[in-house]
């Protein structure tokens, strides 16, 4: 029973969540409390997954990059920070809106999609590693952003834009939190009902073996990076939002790594392949919820990374080739004694 | 042997390209800002005196990128040993060498770890590197948040130490002639370049190396140590950033957090555009040293500029590194073609 629990693929992240939430339960017995203040659910757990939807959102287009194309897609943060810029820009910093809403979404938008392309075509066409051909638009989208700000905080002062990151009216529920799940549940469903996941999963797998069974896998990674870059976009425009200005330099800054950890958390492999969306959902809520909690620790905005560095490479080192070799050696090994011991 | 002679061809048709550009770029420089004294030594000069931490990691980086793997960690790792030096002298009151060789230090054992995730472990080199950048950003936080500025007496020299050139002087208005002069830093660094270049020519490990970027297996069935080749690839890549670190704390005299964030972009686009592919197998440092001129030429003139924003030079290097990346590309699949290589599905 304990061995068929803990071989399912979702046993390490509901784990690892898990360990996690329990930490904090400890650290705060009003951890679970959710009461509606002002209209809106209140609470830690609600905080955590309204800050998550950003990382919710980029996680499940991390996970289809890493899936079909065995790398990661690292120029997420800069691409959400360069379309969120542009939707701010579009939107003015005058009294009204200079465009109507709706105009700048789908400008920004567009801008996260053609921003996909880019990726797609240098990693789909052109066969460049992955991680290599997004290293450009990690610069240069960051750089855009930049240059559409001028460098500094660009503040929108209509009040009513930052009420887009608050409740929908008439629902208790943040708009940010209800856009990162219906989002997951739209992709889910896609994945789970077409044969699109299964496409995914061969050509991450042997992308030479899913051409020959015609699979058109060219067409699939565009179609993974597309969809992570507007996904970005969309947290771009959220996290603008959230602070009424655009924010070119920590605009989702290093965000990147945590969908990369998000990733890996939920049991997914790095080198492509077999996936679980639902994995990296458990992956992406465990480390907000762990951001949250070293930030309750005192733990300073700049010194995070080092935390997480150190978890990402244990994860990523207990998946990789070397380490697992030397479990597989130990077992025989134990194996062999076995035998010995019983003749 | 045909194709390594072909991948030649290719690395030398990158770098011609560039000494071009370099060559290009100098002339629109003249043209625009000669009334401006851009014409002088000294300008050119400081392209090596402001880059001399560039010129170190942008060397590691390129023998990294031969052998196939990557390391996006130099650039952090560079304001991280900076930070150390900086933070040991001004405020522990270390002796001058005592925080050099700590630096030193760190960067060889960050760099162990991160040679044995690589080679032995066989993780991505993308992931362990993406991992150590994150890391060395918090570790310089965990160390001081401000800004530091060394104020110790033989730091100080050592940091003002240049080498004054006894001729080509310059007059100016008043009468005043002034040398040109190159500093220490930049000094060391040019010396780093001619002993990698040497290193990576004629030594055993030069040609692992090469052989273990070109082919890994049939550098494996030769009998070669790939996994300690690549293995002390990161260790003496991590090495170099710290000593481009040093460099860098002495051209600045001073630490702050985040300042070398960014850097590894243009150490790996100085590599690319002198001719390292970034498939591996094929590059050296001198490309690389005129791909470092380029980089910093670029810089010099948006400041020599004036009213163009510094994000304009991240983006030109970006697209820079881009076009090269996809002429490398299109050049390899043509070749791939030309040989009737299906493995390139």
């Amino acid at each position: 029973m304990l061995r068929k629990m803990t071989s399912h693929k979702l046993f390490m992240p509901v784990f690892c969540l898990a360990m996690v939430l329990l930490v904090n339960v400890i650290m705060t017995p009003t951890f679970f409390q959710i009461t509606i203040r002002e209209g809106v659910f209140y609470g830690y757990m609600i905080d955590i997954l309204n800050r998550g939807s950003e990382l919710i959102l980029i996680t499940i287009g991390m996970t289809l990059v890493g899936a079909s194309c065995g790398g990661v897609d690292i120029s997420v943060g800069s691409v959400a920070a360069f379309s969120g810029a542009l939707c701010c820009i579009c939107l003015g910093d005058g009294a009204a809106y200079r465009m109507p809403l709706v105009a700048a979404f789908v400008l920004s938008l567009l801008l996260a999609a053609l921003c996909g392309l880019f990726n797609g075509f240098l990693v789909a066409k052109l066969q460049i590693q992955p991680m290599v051909a997004t290293l450009i638009l990690y610069t240069a989208a960051r750089g855009g952003a930049q240059l559409l700000t001028n460098g500094g905080v660009y503040t929108i002062k209509v009040p009513k834009f930052k009420s887009l990151a608050g409740a929908i009216p008439g629902i208790p529920l943040q708009i940010p939190i209800a856009i990162a799940f219906i989002t997951f549940l739209i992709v889910f469903v896609i994945l789970e009902r077409t044969a699109l996941k299964m496409s995914i999963e061969a050509v991450g797998m042997n992308r030479k073996a899913a051409k020959l069974v015609g699979i058109k896998t060219e067409r699939i990674i565009f179609g993974c990076f597309v969809i992570t870059a507007i996904l970005a976009g969309i947290a771009g425009v959220i996290s603008c939002a959230r602070i009424g200005a655009a924010d070119a330099t920590n605009n989702n800054a290093s965000i990147e790594m945590d969908a990369i950890l998000a990733f890996a958390l939920g049991g997914n492999l790095m080198s492509g392949g077999k996936f679980s969306l639902t994995g990296s959902l458990i992956g992406a809520i465990t480390i907000q919820t762990l951001t949250t909690s070293l930030y309750a620790l005192n733990v300073s905005a700049a010194q995070l990374p080092l935390y997480k560095a150190l978890i990402v490479i244990v994860i990523v080192a207990i998946q990789s080739p070397g380490v697992q070799e030397m479990i597989a050696r130990l077992k025989k090994k134990k194996e062999a004694e076995r035998q010995v011991m019983a003749e | 042997m045909r194709k390594k002679k072909k991948e030649r061809n290719v690395n030398t048709l990158f770098l011609m390209i560039t000494v071009f550009l370099f060559v290009l770029l100098y002339i629109v420089g003249m043209v625009k800002f000669g009334n401006r004294g851009f014409a002088k030594l000294q300008v050119f000069l400081n392209l090596f005196n402001n880059n001399a931490a560039l010129i170190l990691i942008a060397i590691g980086e390129t023998m990294v990128i031969i052998t196939g793997g990557i390391d996006i960690s130099v650039g952090t790792t560079l304001g991280w040993t900076c930070m150390i030096v900086a933070y040991s002298i001004e405020f522990k009151g270390m002796p001058v060498w005592q925080a050099f060789l700590l630096a030193l230090v760190t960067g060889l054992v960050f760099g162990i770890v991160k040679g044995y995730c690589v080679a032995y472990l066989r993780i991505q080199p993308f992931i362990v590197t993406l991992a150590g950048q994150f890391f060395a950003a918090g570790a310089a936080a965990m160390i001081y948040q401000q800004m530091v500025s060394v104020t110790d007496e033989l730091f100080v020299k050592l940091a003002n130490w240049k080498w004054t050139f006894p001729f080509f002087g310059t007059t100016n208005k008043r009468g005043i002639v002034t040398y040109p002069s190159i500093s220490g830093s930049a000094l060391i660094a040019l010396a780093a370049v001619v002993i990698f270049y040497l290193i990576m020519k004629y030594s055993k490990f030069g040609r692992n190396l090469y052989a273990v970027g070109g082919n890994e297996t049939s550098a494996m069935l030769m009998g070669l140590n790939v996994r300690r080749t690549k293995f002390m690839a990161y260790v003496i890549t991590s090495v170099l950033a710290a000593i481009g670190g040093i460099a860098f704390v002495l051209n600045t005299s001073g630490a702050s957090l985040g300042q070398g964030e960014g850097r590894e972009m243009n150490a790996i686009t100085a590599a690319v555009l002198g001719g390292t592919l970034m498939t591996g197998g094929v590059g050296n440092v001198f490309g690389t040293l005129v791909g470092t001129m380029v980089i910093a030429l670029i810089e010099s003139l948006i400041s020599f500029q004036g009213t163009l924003s510094s994000w304009w030079g991240k983006i030109v290097i970006a697209s820079l590194m881009c076009v090269f990346i996809v002429l490398q590309s299109l050049l390899s699949a043509k070749s791939q073609k030309k040989k009737g290589d299906t493995s390139h599905v």
